[in-house]
């Protein structure tokens, strides 16, 4: 599939300030999402600029998870879950019916809470997707698109005299370093991280978050996470969510020292759960 | 924000931090208080208490300091609580620069205790030092409470000190021109009008940093000024030979 920026008008609703006016990657006028007759997002509409980290913040139940999983469609795999609204990645829906979801979630890659690797070996967990969809002619290409991927993802010194061993083997920061490697080789575009760092200890985390930091210079990314402090340090913008409802979004710092709606306040400083 | 929050300490640390902010402002206040009272009795023992109890006020600051930073570093304040953390810091640094210049007024008395007192310039320190404790102690109430509308009162009543100033200025530089001999007292009261000036402008940039707790924003508005007095001339009128 394509994705062509396509000129058009920007929308935006709830409290928002100082977004730097830009195309957005992904724009979601109007989307509601409903667990069977639950409704678990409300009129969530959000423009998430191009080469940035937008955190999305909340308390738990909020709806913030939900909305990740509906920008590579993860949601398909709820039977009883229903998006409505347009979901627009360079302008175009991703819900339309021709849209290929494998293509998508090449598109649109996605780190989850506790590191999944394949139980394969470290090589082949970042070649699967290079070869799945083909992205490579030679076995020497390969290999230098797996050594790059897990160089991109500061891996490469750890792990390169035993790409061979199983992936399951390494330690729980490095599992993670290589499921992003494993995302990054396949080229996406956007990158979803749903609580990346919850299950590992500080130093583990502030290797992902300087990788975070990196990568956004070739990446949009949008992180899910529990931790103001890691959505303070890794974001240039955050939205908070509360009950299913989009309440503020905007620059990090703004957000963090001096956010406009009551809810936000009372969730960042730690007053309601 | 009337809640508290849901770690229950947090709640106390900062508590204590206001408490102990307020307890500082009450020295300064005091101290202000003493060292007018003190240079208006000709008191030196008064003088030397006011000198003394700086230290009290030094070592306020330092531990509202070492709080601060341990809240910081802690508890990862956010939006309302961190400006609360930070304004309380330059607060804190306010009233001490405020505890120094109630004890430079203090080293003062006592030379001044050994002279005449000149003209009319007591009544106008007495003046100036009643309007700039009423500053600390609203401004500092304005703090606790979040009120910015009074805090933009004292901001703004601040002019009234600098036009005090000026007038005192204008008055003890005549006296110098007159009688050389009333320089020496002249220059200590100048520099007690000074003091007590500065101690205004201070209680106005606490006015600032409640504008920034409860707006979130810095105060950009520039402060109207009245001190004239680093312009001021006054020319010598040479007397008639008799």
């Amino acid at each position: 599939m394509s994705f062509q920026l396509i000129e058009r008008q920007i929308l935006t609703a709830g409290k928002k300030h100082d977004v730097p006016e830009q195309d957005p990657v992904i724009s979601t006028p109007n989307v509601d999402v409903y667990y069977a007759d639950k409704q678990a997002l409300d009129n969530i509409t959000l423009d998430i600029p191009a080469n940035a980290v937008m955190s999305l913040i909340g308390p738990s139940g909020c709806g913030k998870t939900t909305f990740l999983r509906c920008l590579n469609r993860m949601n398909d795999l709820i039977d009883i879950c229903r998006v409505e609204g347009d979901i627009k990645i360079d302008g175009q829906d991703i819900y339309a019916p021709e849209v290929n979801t494998v293509s998508l979630r090449a598109h649109v890659g996605i780190v989850f809470q506790r590191p999944n690797p394949f139980p394969k070996s470290i090589f082949e967990n970042v070649a699967y997707g290079l070869r799945i969809h083909g992205l490579t002619s030679s076995k020497s290409e390969l290999a230098d698109r797996v050594e790059e991927s897990l160089r991109r993802a500061g891996l490469w010194e750890e792990v390169n005299d035993r790409l061979d061993e199983p992936g399951t083997g390494l330690s729980g920061g490095q599992q993670q370093r290589l499921c992003i490697a494993r995302t990054i080789a396949v080229e996406p575009k956007i990158i979803l991280m749903d609580e990346p760092c919850s299950a590992l200890d500080p130093i583990a985390t502030a290797r992902i978050e300087e990788l975070i930091d990196e990568m956004r210079a070739n990446f949009t990314i949008i992180i899910v996470t529990h931790s103001m402090q890691q959505a303070a340090r890794v974001s240039q913008h955050t939205a908070f969510f509360h009950m299913g409802k989009l309440v503020e979004h905007g620059q990090t710092k703004q957000i963090f020292t001096s956010p406009q709606d009551e809810r936000t306040e009372s969730y960042i400083t730690g007053r309601i759960g | 924000m009337d809640s508290s929050h849901i770690v229950s300490s947090f709640d106390r640390d900062l508590n204590h931090i206001q408490s102990l902010l307020l307890e500082m402002g009450g020295l300064v206040e005091t101290q202000i208080a003493d060292a007018t009272l003190a240079l208006i009795r000709r008191d030196t023992e008064l003088a030397a208490k006011v000198r003394k109890q700086e230290k009290r006020v030094n070592a306020l600051e330092l531990e509202i300091n070492g709080l601060t930073v341990s809240m910081l570093a802690l508890r990862h304040p956010m939006a309302e609580d961190l400006r609360r953390v930070v304004a309380t810091l330059k607060v804190s640094a306010s009233l001490e620069r405020m505890g120094d210049y109630a004890k430079n007024m203090a080293k003062r008395t006592s030379v001044l205790a050994k002279v005449k007192p000149v003209g009319s310039s007591t009544n106008t320190i007495k003046l100036m030092s009643k309007m700039v404790q009423e500053m600390i102690r609203e401004v500092l109430d304005a703090f606790v409470a979040r009120d910015i509308e009074t805090a933009e009162e004292v901001r703004l009543r601040d002019t009234e000190v600098d036009e005090m100033h000026n007038t005192l200025f204008r008055e003890l530089l005549t006296h110098m021109m007159e009688d050389a001999r009333k320089i020496t007292p002249c220059m200590h009261l100048l520099f007690i009008a000074k003091n007590l000036e500065r101690a205004g402008d201070h209680t106005a940039n606490i006015a600032e940093q409640v504008h920034y707790l409860v707006v979130g924003e810095n105060f950009e508005e520039s402060r109207p000024k009245n001190d004239e007095t680093s312009t001021m001339f006054i020319k010598h009128r040479k007397k008639k030979k008799s």
